[in-house]
């Protein structure tokens, strides 16, 4: 049970975090596609903030995962 | 950019080496309860010894992906096993130094052992210990192992003893914890580790000693192929986070983003150790606790103000909510850099296994050979995309190790302004 909870949460999780990076990548190719010779710098900054966001939904995704070996 | 990379090379490969098997120094475990439970396992699981012979069991894909991305005691190049040293201590039982060889596993198969040597046994390629205080402590047959639930059996003399995992400390959070014993061993992790860092040092002094012969001129060989990797971290890690201290962090910076990129890749060669090292947890707890310091140990004043005592906030918010947020910050930040590194390395192996697992689960378990061709032509094609993917995702993750450092440093070191 605590198992299954787990799982949902772990999904909830990489809603949130599906719906962040998509943002981040669509407003990213948004900015090179208006400014070209910016490309370097966009893409660095991308992949920083991609990581940031990952980061939150990867501590949800742990605890979802030992939540059920510790309760259990 | 000289001496200093190397030596942090050497301290960053010889700490995490310690890491990856240092547990606390204080074992005093309930070794007593432990022997009572391997006391009364024997008697009641006698009969889990009536079947262990032959390994007819199902095909269970998850516990075949976690045999691979584990850390083992022998190194495997393609279906061939070779030994590696063993080097374990038990409190109450002493140091025992010898080569995992001794506990005759196949040369092809799983890296079951067939002998059990001073109370050890090796179980799918992993060192387990009897506790039970009657199994003998020679070099002796045994008939096989036995698993039920989450224990693992080995049976010997028609009976079954209770197997204990070595120490990790994890806090038992996967399944770990303190046990009877702790596992120094030169693992395949460290195998690795220590291939990788011979290959970056010869490397790497070579680039070096053509920078110092042909200053001024243009690259040449190697180092012309190397050098946009030094110069990208230089620009868009360095330079941009750490202002003009960039030069006094950037051989931190290099030695973090080659020795991730190296064992990324390393760890992607099929058939060739699968050496999971980047997705190992005590490994990646290592290289963030490197961050950790570093950031904190070069904290400038300015740094340590705002983390406890945010000017221009009324008093009673910052001790209530400021402070406490900032403090945990302060230890989250390594953590999530530990998690992130963590949680890719180890999903991409884990998808790549269970693509390959489809081709056992079509076919049953190695009885449809048919079933096996509609997996393996499932299966090969989303193999090979999932690892151009890990690909990508080795760079990246050894990019955003090292970018992230470099903010977190940058923010600590920066002035007033």
């Amino acid at each position: 049970m605590i198992g299954s909870i787990a799982a949902i949460g772990m999904g909830l999780a990489v809603i949130g975090a599906g719906i962040g990076i998509g943002n981040i990548g669509a407003k990213a190719m948004e900015a090179i596609a208006r400014q070209p010779e910016a490309v370097g710098d966009i893409r660095a900054n991308m992949i920083l903030m991609a990581a940031l966001v990952e980061g939150a939904a990867l501590i949800a995704i742990i605890i979802a995962y030992i939540l059920p070996t510790v309760a259990a | 950019m000289k001496l200093s990379k190397y030596f942090l090379l050497i301290v960053l490969t010889n700490i995490s080496v310690l890491y990856d098997q240092i547990a606390p120094l204080q074992a005093q475990h309930d070794t007593h309860e432990m022997e009572h439970e391997g006391a009364a396992g024997h008697d009641d699981h006698g009969d889990l010894c009536a079947h262990v012979s032959h390994h007819d069991e199902e095909f269970d894909p998850a516990a075949t992906a976690f045999h691979h991305i584990a850390n083992l005691n022998v190194f495997s190049i393609g279906p061939w096993n070779f030994p590696l040293p063993c080097i374990l201590y038990a409190p109450g039982h002493g140091l025992d130094f010898f080569s995992s060889g001794k506990f005759a596993f196949d040369f092809r198969g799983h890296g079951d052992g067939h002998k059990a040597y001073r109370g050890y046994v090796l179980d799918a390629g992993t060192v387990k210990r009897v506790v039970d205080p009657s199994f003998p402590l020679d070099h002796v047959e045994i008939g096989g192992f036995a698993h039920q639930g989450k224990d693992a059996y080995v049976c010997y003399d028609g009976q079954a003893y209770i197997l204990e995992n070595k120490s990790i400390i994890d806090g038992g959070l996967f399944g770990g914890g303190l046990t009877s014993f702790y596992d120094f061993s030169i693992s395949k992790n460290v195998v690795a580790m220590l291939l990788i860092f011979g290959f970056l040092a010869w490397l790497f002094l070579g680039i070096a000693r053509s920078y110092t012969r042909r200053e001024g001129m243009a690259p040449k060989g190697v180092q012309s192929f190397m050098e946009p990797m030094f110069l990208f971290i230089q620009e868009e890690v360095a330079k941009p986070f750490l202002g003009d201290k960039w030069h006094k962090y950037q051989p931190f910076l290099m030695a973090l983003f080659f020795f991730i990129l190296g064992l990324n890749l390393f760890g992607q060669i099929p058939f060739f150790g699968g050496a999971n090292v980047t997705g190992n947890l005590a490994f990646t707890m290592a290289l963030a606790l490197f961050t950790f310091f570093v950031t904190n140990l070069s904290g400038k004043k300015d740094y340590w103000t705002h983390v406890l005592w945010m000017p221009g906030v009324p008093a009673a918010i910052k001790a209530a909510i400021i402070t406490p947020v900032e403090i945990l910050g302060l230890f989250i930040k390594p953590f999530t850099l530990m998690l992130r590194l963590f949680a890719n390395i180890t999903a991409g192996h884990i998808v790549v296994l269970s693509f390959i697992g489809l081709i056992f689960i079509f076919g049953s378990s190695g009885q449809s050979v048919a079933g096996a061709s509609l997996g393996a032509a499932v299966s090969i094609p989303l193999t090979i995309f999932m690892m151009a993917i890990e690909l990508l995702v080795a760079f990246i993750q050894a990019f955003v190790f090292a970018i992230l450092t470099a903010s977190y440093i940058g923010a600590a070191i920066e002035e007033h302004h």
